[in-house]
């Protein structure tokens, strides 16, 4: 014991350093961890505070579980969230390593640092803001879009109640606003191959096509692999200012924009089912924590200084 | 042979075909340039085109959006909404106020505490050294969820309606902890903190003469990082934020949607709704309420886009 607090004592200085994180961590990951145990008790909201309201809580078991699941919610919010990930993960991965080969090999490299300036830029606006210019597109007697139409002698379209144009608007917005930033990131990853392998591929005469499928592409896979892990990994989580601010929370949208996070959400804040909700979260984080305990474990096995930890 | 037709079609002159047949491998003809060029700068375009379009809107006339919408080349323009936010603009001021206000102690608590925190996990005498890492990376993994969060946030730390709801929140993660680590063990020597040891040196000392001035690269990655989080955000004063005084710039963005909406569809009288309608911004109004709170992104946005990268490079040692 003498020496534990010898110990503790030696380290002073450091431990004063990690405290106000430590701390952090304690309230703001920790303590909601323990908090998660709302999923198994019919919440009632105590005045006297927060560990009352759990506390005197009554214990319902699996009760919300199987409420949650014996509504069709259950299955639409789980397909949308993993739809949708799935399509911004394939789609994101083959448009961003196209674009990042693209700007590599533009002849001219200030006109590729400007495409990139403009590429970047979504990727810095909130989603209330994307939900504005969103707008300006869509909106019914005054969008973009509808005057588009127009010109075609089209009839305008409802786009915030017609559910069946979401699914594509929701990609778009989000290859829109995602690519620029992760095009940038392979490009990193080709400006840092090592110059002389390309030399030595036109010596025995390799066109640029050529060189791109023998070179580029290969020596990309790896971190092209590692990132598309970690998303994996995150696939039951949703982006929830996408889903919540670009369809502008309009109900008649629910059963193709509605994901687990705008559930839970909506739970907490509108409808009042906390217990149920409440479920759906820890429902979340625990196939959440399974998928990213994998994509990390494969990422490992493959390349161990790319794996999160 | 492929290239030498490529160039064919692209309609250069023979002699300069040959001569520049040696220079092809190292480039692509100029017909794919050509095509490159195009889809990336479509692609740029596109991205930058919506908010030309929105600052495009919000010097529209109001009075010909109700007949033509929003156009591309309006034929009335008009400052209108600009001299309307500012007459009335005691919300937009204070809106501007509290998000700032929030950016800067914001970044300032989360720099100190992710720079402390980062800086103690890599020093290798550090006893707990792994105890802190785990500590911190465990948090990458579970998520207990927004509803505990909400109740510990709210209930808990009493927070609800309080400006720290929107800056605690916010102030650690364990990723920028980890490029951090990262940037201390790869970029200051061991032998410079033993150096200043011997001289004497207390450790947070050492952490401010030595260690802070080796660090400010990647101190300023992480900086922009999280002040692009604290400009941003909305979610926390959606969940944590009534008070109309407390509301940021983003948030109330969101709320003048909100409350259009609320009132276009319970719009049943629709003399009072029509009263409500008018006491609200217009929409070239709102456009440019979404013009000024993107501005100060726009200005900062070459020197955000070059530490960007540089950050996802300081990232790439670890990542």
């Amino acid at each position: 014991m003498g020496t534990f607090f010898k110990n503790l004592y030696r380290n002073k200085a450091l431990l004063f350093m990690v405290l106000p994180g430590a701390i952090w961590f304690f309230f703001f990951s920790y303590l909601p961890l323990a908090g998660t145990v709302v999923a198994f008790k019919e919440y009632r909201f105590n005045r006297d505070g927060f560990w009352a309201s759990i506390a005197r809580s009554e214990w319902v078991g699996w009760d919300n579980f199987k409420f949650l699941f014996s509504t069709s919610d259950a299955y639409t919010i789980t397909r949308n969230t993993l739809l949708y990930n799935l399509a911004f993960i394939v789609l994101g991965l083959i448009f961003s390593v196209l674009m990042a080969i693209i700007l590599s090999e533009l002849v001219n490299r200030k006109l590729s640092k400007l495409y990139q300036t403009g590429m970047f830029l979504p990727y810095f606006l909130s989603w209330v803001i994307v939900g504005y210019f969103v707008f300006s597109f869509l909106s019914m007697d005054r969008g973009l879009l509808n005057q588009i139409l127009g010109w075609f002698g089209m009839d305008p379209i409802q786009w915030y109640s017609e559910a069946k144009y979401w699914p594509y608007i929701m990609v778009i917005v989000n290859l829109w606003k995602s690519i620029g930033y992760s095009s940038v990131v392979y490009l990193a990853a080709i400006l840092g191959i090592d110059k002389s392998l390309y030399e030595a591929a036109m010596i025995d005469g390799a066109n640029k096509w050529q060189q791109i499928r023998n070179i580029t592409l290969p020596l990309l896979t790896p971190i092209m692999t590692i990132m598309t892990l970690l998303a994996v990994g995150k696939i039951f989580y949703a982006d929830f200012g996408l889903f919540y601010q670009v369809p502008r929370d309009s109900g008649t949208l629910y059963a193709v924009t509605n994901v687990i996070d705008t559930y839970v959400y909506r739970g907490l804040m509108t409808t009042g089912e906390i217990g149920m909700s409440a479920a759906a979260g820890l429902y979340q984080s625990v196939v959440g924590f399974a998928l990213v305990m994998i994509s990390n474990y494969v990422v490992r096995r493959m390349d161990k200084d790319s794996a999160l930890f | 042979m492929q290239m030498a037709r490529k160039a064919e079609k692209a309609g250069k002159p023979k002699t300069e075909r040959l001569k520049r047949k040696t220079r092809d491998f190292h480039r692509i003809s100029p017909l794919w340039n050509v095509i490159f060029n195009l889809i990336a700068g479509l692609f740029a375009a596109a991205c930058v085109f919506p908010f030309i379009f929105v600052v495009i809107i919000s010097f529209t006339d109001e009075s010909v959006l109700a007949s033509e919408g929003y156009r591309i080349i309006p034929s009335k323009w008009s400052l209108e909404a600009y001299r309307y936010i500012f007459e009335s603009g005691d919300t937009l001021l204070r809106a501007y106020g509290v998000t700032i206000a929030v950016t800067l102690i914001g970044t300032a608590v989360s720099l100190v505490m992710i720079a402390l925190y980062a800086y103690a996990i890599s020093r290798k005498n550090f006893r707990y050294r792994r105890f802190f890492s785990i500590f911190a990376i465990l948090t990458m993994l579970f998520n207990g969820g927004m509803i505990p969060t909400y109740m510990v946030v709210a209930q808990l730390l009493g927070l609800k309606n309080s400006i720290w709801a929107l800056i605690l929140p916010l102030a650690m993660n364990a990723f920028y902890i980890m490029i951090l680590r990262t940037f201390y063990s790869t970029s200051v020597p061991d032998a410079l903190v033993e150096s200043g040891k011997i001289d004497g040196a207390g450790e947070f000392r050492i952490f401010l003469k030595i260690i802070v001035p080796l660090s400010l690269p990647g101190l300023a990655t992480i900086g922009l990082f999280s002040t692009l989080g604290y400009w941003n955000d909305w979610f926390n004063a959606l969940l944590y934020i009534d008070n109309p005084n407390l509301v940021p710039l983003q948030s109330m963005l969101m709320r003048i949607e909100s409350s259009m909406q609320f009132i276009q569809q319970n719009s049943a009288n629709s003399n009072i709704s029509m009263a409500a309608l008018g006491s609200l911004p217009q929409d070239t109004a709102r456009m440019a309420m979404v013009v000024l709170a993107t501005l100060p992104i726009i200005f900062a946005y070459p020197f955000f886009q070059r530490y960007f990268v540089q950050g996802l490079t300081v990232g790439a040692v670890k990542e």
